[in-house]
């Protein structure tokens, strides 16, 4: 082992854990939603909290969440499109808040889970900190975008954000550090989880 | 023979463009062959099929990148369109080689790849020289099954790949030279 020492969650931290937070958002979301969940542990605790098969598990491509949920938004303009996206991921595909708003899909839900750091990784920290990306997402033209502290405040922004038209940012800022049981990886292969998806959108 | 990297590439052969292929008509074929949803980053060989698209009932989603691209015609195959195209300038498949990796090729999810071939023959502004010598390789390596525009019989050729993508779904690429769409 190197000197690296991994990181848990304080339970001290005021803030909700990523895992709840995902629990909140799918509590407030139609049954036929399709969600777009983040690369590394948002996928993961994802699918431990609520495997569905609507829900598409991201193993890499990062920062893509909301163009793939675009994507699926445009092909299915009747259906409610989360994100489950990190502060991390957003960052890296900053492009995507602009062609969201300049799309501007009725029913699309972009939750920001903002730990402040690469969880997945290590937790090196991002910059997300000195940069408040609801204002980001404010200035691309989204339709509404909220900073919400607690899970109480998280449910009542998504189930909002479900009854409104038009695309909404939520930066919902959760416990840094690891669970420390952490969630195990997607049991899905990948074709299956894409083919899961698409049934769904069909369906 | 052309050769790149020590290796003779046939796509390197000298078949000059003899004709041409009408924008409209190639969106036409595409429309034909089952292709349904189109999106991309602009290149100036591909100039024609896209204004085409952008009046089109279909439509065409401008893209801030190529890789965005690529991912919204992913969520767009997924919500259940049939066949995405993404339309790039091969400057923009080094944008692409992550979702081509970890997205497409690994979810076996379809779209055709309609690039320029900016730098073919190592005639071109420098920033396409090197892009242009080694995309064919540079595909290959990454499982990409790839071919020229056939000028005589685009319809035929789209039809092709399409029921190629419907058997087997994967990312496909068709390179376009300059002067080739018009």
């Amino acid at each position: 082992m190197s000197g690296f020492e991994r990181r848990y969650v304080d339970p001290k931290d005021p803030r909700p854990t990523r895992e709840q937070a995902i629990e909140r958002v799918f509590a407030k979301i139609p049954q036929d939603a399709l969600v777009v969940c983040a690369n590394g542990h948002p996928s993961r605790e994802a699918h431990r909290a609520k495997d569905r098969k609507g829900n598409f598990y991201m193993i890499g491509s990062m920062g893509m969440a909301p163009s793939i949920a675009l994507g699926l938004a445009l092909a299915r303009p009747q259906k409610t499109v989360v994100v489950l996206d990190g502060d991390g991921n957003v960052l890296m595909g900053m492009g995507t808040l602009a062609r969201v708003a300049a799309t501007q899909p009725p029913k699309f839900v972009h939750v920001c889970l903002d730990n402040g750091e690469y969880g997945s990784t290590g937790g090196q920290k991002t910059i997300s900190t000195q940069v408040k990306l609801e204002e980001i997402a404010r200035g691309a033209g989204y339709a509404r975008t909220m900073r919400v502290h607690t899970l109480d405040e998280l449910g009542a922004a998504v189930a909002l954000a479900v009854a409104a038209t038009g695309p909404t940012f939520i930066l919902a800022p959760v416990a840094a550090g690891e669970p420390r049981d952490l969630a195990p990886r997607v049991v899905h292969e990948p074709p299956a989880i894409a083919r899961r998806v698409r049934e769904a959108a069909l369906a | 023979m052309a050769e790149v990297n020590g290796k003779v590439c046939p796509l390197m052969t000298t078949a000059a463009a003899s004709s041409c292929v009408g924008g409209a008509a190639f969106v036409s074929a595409l429309q034909g062959a089952g292709f349904d949803f189109f999106a991309g980053v602009p290149c100036s060989y591909l100039e024609a099929p896209i204004a085409c698209l952008e009046q089109s009932a279909t439509g065409y989603v401008a893209a801030t990148r190529e890789d965005e691209a690529m991912s919204i015609a992913a969520g767009a195959w997924m919500g259940g369109k049939k066949l995405p195209v993404v339309f790039m300038q091969n400057s923009g498949l080094g944008n692409c080689i992550n979702v081509i990796a970890s997205l497409h090729q690994s979810y076996e999810i379809p779209v055709l790849l309609v690039i320029s071939w900016r730098g073919h023959y190592g005639k071109d502004a420098p920033e396409h020289i090197m892009m242009g010598a080694v995309m064919p390789d540079l595909l290959s390596l990454f499982k990409v099954d790839h071919e020229r525009i056939d000028l005589k019989d685009h319809a035929g050729q789209l039809r092709k790949i399409a029921a190629s993508l419907m058997e087997k779904p994967r990312v496909y690429a068709l390179f376009v030279d300059k002067g080739e769409l018009a």
